[in-house]
């Protein structure tokens, strides 16, 4: 559902996508139970002329069942929704699969840096490749980034990729993706960060393989000197 | 002991003060519920226009705004801000709990006033300091506070980040005198119902929106306490340069949001349950229906507001907590579906075999049912960990929460006023024009916020102030077109409603005491009620619980609480 409004670029976009349309399937149900019930009830309890309403208390047991057994089922419908965000959570967020390369991602008022590690693939080297608001990576790599801010909070996502995580100052938060399609997607800072957030937009280039290679090849000689 | 407290009272009030003063230096209860509900009513409206002011920004990036100008970024966020301040606690909390707790309470349960009719007055006085300031902080240098209503640090706590230095410190006082405020009203609340009851009157014999005022009273009390030390804490980082949320000091930004959430989620109850109180006294009323299950509809109430102590942290899952900790939270978050989903079963559950009539206070009830399910059910995608990482502060959250607020907050108070009204001010509010009013306020809503829901599911986040900035987002401005034209329509048709309200109190027929046949003791006594509510030698004696409709050994289709067998 959620995929025709905006693609899936990583790889975990579809699971994230399919929680949503578990719970959009189980809470659509009782939603509309519940809405079509209660219009039923208004509609067929309408007053009318010399037509006295009931005297009911609901303390008898055949009829608190009314409401014992949607209860139930509501807590049935709620362990499934639980087990699925759970699911999703835990491959999202909770683990950290083993990365072929890692990025450093800093947020700052009001701009995102980008550090790329260069030709050794090593941060921290004096080849890294640093940008502003652009970042690169590859289409068929498990990226781990490591998330900080320089002043406030902010938060990365990138909507195609259905990923987002806070950055906060003082900490490092590693995350991880794996894009799975090439193009030119949006970086949003989804965390109020002054007059400047709404500004603060990124963007995402997924290259091919060989594309990938050669930008970094180019940008890393540049900066190495 | 309430009896003494009453005289006194009683006494007290043929000193005081006379003429306009009467109104701005009253001790009477329903006086002070008055000034509450106008003064919410005002800065309702302030918060309306507010939001005019954003959405057109919003759907025509860059215009020259009609009747306020060109919006600037700073602008732009000190709006939103104010905004979602104003509303949740300028407007549902005044209206909801203060105006209608203070009226409703003492006349349900046949008191003549509050315990602490002193504490009450002053309760609103400091909240009119806080509404003052408040307002006030939009016209200091720098521009009111723009951190968002949730006011995190380090944004809120340093002017070198905010660059509103005035507007930031004024927000955060206003914010904890509005509390202060609560406080006093919270306390009198609590102990009037417990110490004032009618003889006769047991715990189940009480009207439930009483009972649900009460319950939202003492759970804002238990939450409210850490906030206030976090206010504290984040006053002085602003103020005397300390960094309690300041990373490169040793403090913790993150520390703030649990201390804001464990408040701010149990908040969100406290405004609920007086809403749900106020519908089920209306659809009790107007389906002809004893309750079904008055017993499990406080039971749940309670069982609601102690769960809303455990979920907090699902406003944070993606915020930097321990990734496990997502896990507990998504449990508690997802249970408290129960105990609401009850609620609403209940009242349901009470049209059955009722013989409903539409008034203008009973649309605005159903209403509240009916929209109040969406904010239900959509809370559940934002509960579960897996779909917040993507759903995390977009306009799907945005247009969750006004799916509940907005039930709470408007319909709830326009079902509450419209119900109430003939006992305020002793005449009859236009039924045409209030239903034109309600069609013109409760379709529209659903024309501004279905259509976030949609921008939240592709993408958007919130408080981005010009979303041409990225072009994914691009194809879908026409949403937010129609939101705003929506918005439009509904301010609009807020005129209908003051003129009824105006011309009403002075022009409308006489109600009469019991115009809409219900049992609760605020009915026995003349519309509007003289000062100490009944005669001091008639105050009533109960006999029976609050919801005897149609029983079937009385031929009249109700039955009055204060009425002997």
């Amino acid at each position: 559902m959620v995929e025709r409004l905006i693609q899936q670029a990583s790889s975990f976009a579809h699971s994230i996508d399919g929680l949503i349309l578990l719970i959009m399937v189980l809470v659509g149900f009782w939603f509309l139970l519940a809405e079509v019930v209660f219009f039923w009830l208004i509609w067929r309890f309408r007053a009318k002329p010399g037509v006295k309403s009931e005297y009911i208390t609901g303390k008898e047991k055949h009829l608190k069942r009314w409401i014992t057994i949607p209860h139930a089922l509501v807590l049935v419908c709620d362990v499934f929704i639980i087990v699925g965000a759970v699911q999703v959570w835990y491959n999202v967020k909770q683990q950290l699969p083993p990365a072929d390369t890692t990025v450093r991602i800093i947020g700052q008022q009001w701009a995102w840096v980008f550090q790329h590690p260069g030709l050794d693939n090593q941060l921290d080297t004096g080849d890294d490749i640093w940008t502003t608001d652009d970042l690169y990576v590859s289409d068929d790599k498990t990226y781990h980034f490591q998330l900080t801010s320089r002043d406030v909070l902010h938060s990365f996502s990138v909507p195609v990729f259905r990923l987002k995580q806070d950055a906060v100052p003082g900490r490092t938060i590693t995350g991880w993706f794996h894009p799975t399609v090439a193009g030119t997607f949006d970086i949003q800072c989804a965390e109020i960060c002054g007059i400047g957030h709404g500004v603060m937009a990124g963007r995402i280039h997924v290259q091919a393989t060989d594309e990938h290679a050669a930008w970094i090849a180019l940008n890393s000689s540049h900066t190495a000197q | 002991m309430a009896q003494a407290t009453a005289a006194e009272t009683h006494a007290h009030q043929h000193h005081g003060p006379q003429g306009i003063l009467k109104y701005v230096w009253s001790t009477d209860h329903k006086i002070i519920a008055m000034q509450y509900l106008f003064t919410g009513m005002f800065m309702g409206a302030v918060g309306g226009l507010m939001a005019y002011v954003f959405r057109m920004q919003l759907a025509f990036p860059g215009i020259s705004v009609p009747g306020y100008g060109v919006v600037s970024p700073g602008e732009y966020n000190s709006l939103v801000t104010s905004h979602g301040s104003i509303m949740i606690f300028w407007v549902a909390m005044p209206v909801l709990i203060a105006a209608f707790g203070n009226y409703l309470i003492p006349l349900m349960i046949g008191a003549d006033d509050m315990v602490f009719p002193r504490v009450n007055r002053l309760s609103y006085q400091v909240f009119l300091v806080s509404a003052i300031l408040i307002l006030a902080s939009q016209f200091v240098g720098g521009g009111a506070f723009g951190g968002a209503w949730t006011s995190y640090p380090p944004l809120s706590a340093n002017a070198e980040y905010n660059l509103t230095p005035a507007g930031a410190t004024l927000w955060l006082l206003a914010v904890a005198l509005e509390f202060v405020a609560f406080l006093l009203g919270g306390i009198n609340f609590i102990v009037t119902l417990m110490n004032s009851r009618a003889p006769g009157m047991k715990a189940y014999d009480i009207p439930l929106v009483a009972w649900m005022i009460v319950i939202a009273s003492i759970l804002f009390m238990l939450s409210v306490g850490p906030l206030i030390a976090g206010a504290v804490m984040l006053l002085f980082d602003q103020t005397l340069g300390t960094g309690f949320y300041d990373p490169a000091r040793g403090g913790d930004p993150i520390l703030w949001q649990h201390l804001f959430w464990f408040f701010g989620h149990p908040e969100v109850y406290v405004v609920l349950l007086p809403a749900i109180g106020i519908v089920i006294e209306i659809v009790a009323t107007f389906a002809r229906k004893k309750l079904f299950g008055y017993k499990i509809m406080l039971y749940t109430a309670v069982a609601t507001g102690v769960l809303s102590f455990f979920v907090w942290a699902h406003h944070q899952f993606i915020a930097g907590i321990d990734p496990r900790m997502a896990n507990v939270f998504t449990v508690t978050t997802l249970l408290i579906s129960v105990p609401i989903a009850e609620l609403l079963f209940v009242i349901i559950a009470t049209l059955y075999g009722g013989s409903i009539t539409f008034t203008t206070p009973m649309l605005w009830a159903l209403a509240f049912i009916a929209e109040f399910l969406i904010g239900g059910v959509t809370g559940i995608f934002l509960g579960a960990s897996g779909s917040d990482i993507y759903l995390h502060d977009t306009y799907f959250v945005l247009a969750h929460f006004h799916y509940t607020f907005f039930p709470i907050a408007i319909i709830g108070a326009f079902a509450a006023l419209t119900y109430w009204f003939p006992k305020m001010f002793g005449r009859m509010m236009s039924e045409r024009l209030g239903k034109i009013h309600f069609w013109g306020t409760v379709i529209p809503f659903n024309f501004i916020f279905i259509p976030l829901f949609v921008l939240g599911l592709a993408g958007h986040h919130r408080r981005i102030y010009n979303f041409n900035n990225f072009p994914e987002l691009v194809p879908y401005r026409y949403l937010d077109v129609m939101a705003t034209a929506a918005l439009i329509v509904m301010l609009l048709f807020q005129i209908p409603f003051f003129w009824n309200l105006l011309h009403s109190i002075r022009k409308g027929p006489a109600a009469g005491r019991n115009p809409w046949r219900s049992n609760t003791l605020e009915w026995t006594t003349d519309s509007p009620p003289p000062h100490g509510n009944w005669p001091v030698d008639e105050l009533p004696k109960v006999y029976r619980g609050p919801y005897e409709y149609a029983h079937p050994d009385r031929a009249e289709d109700y039955w009055p609480q204060n009425l002997p067998s």
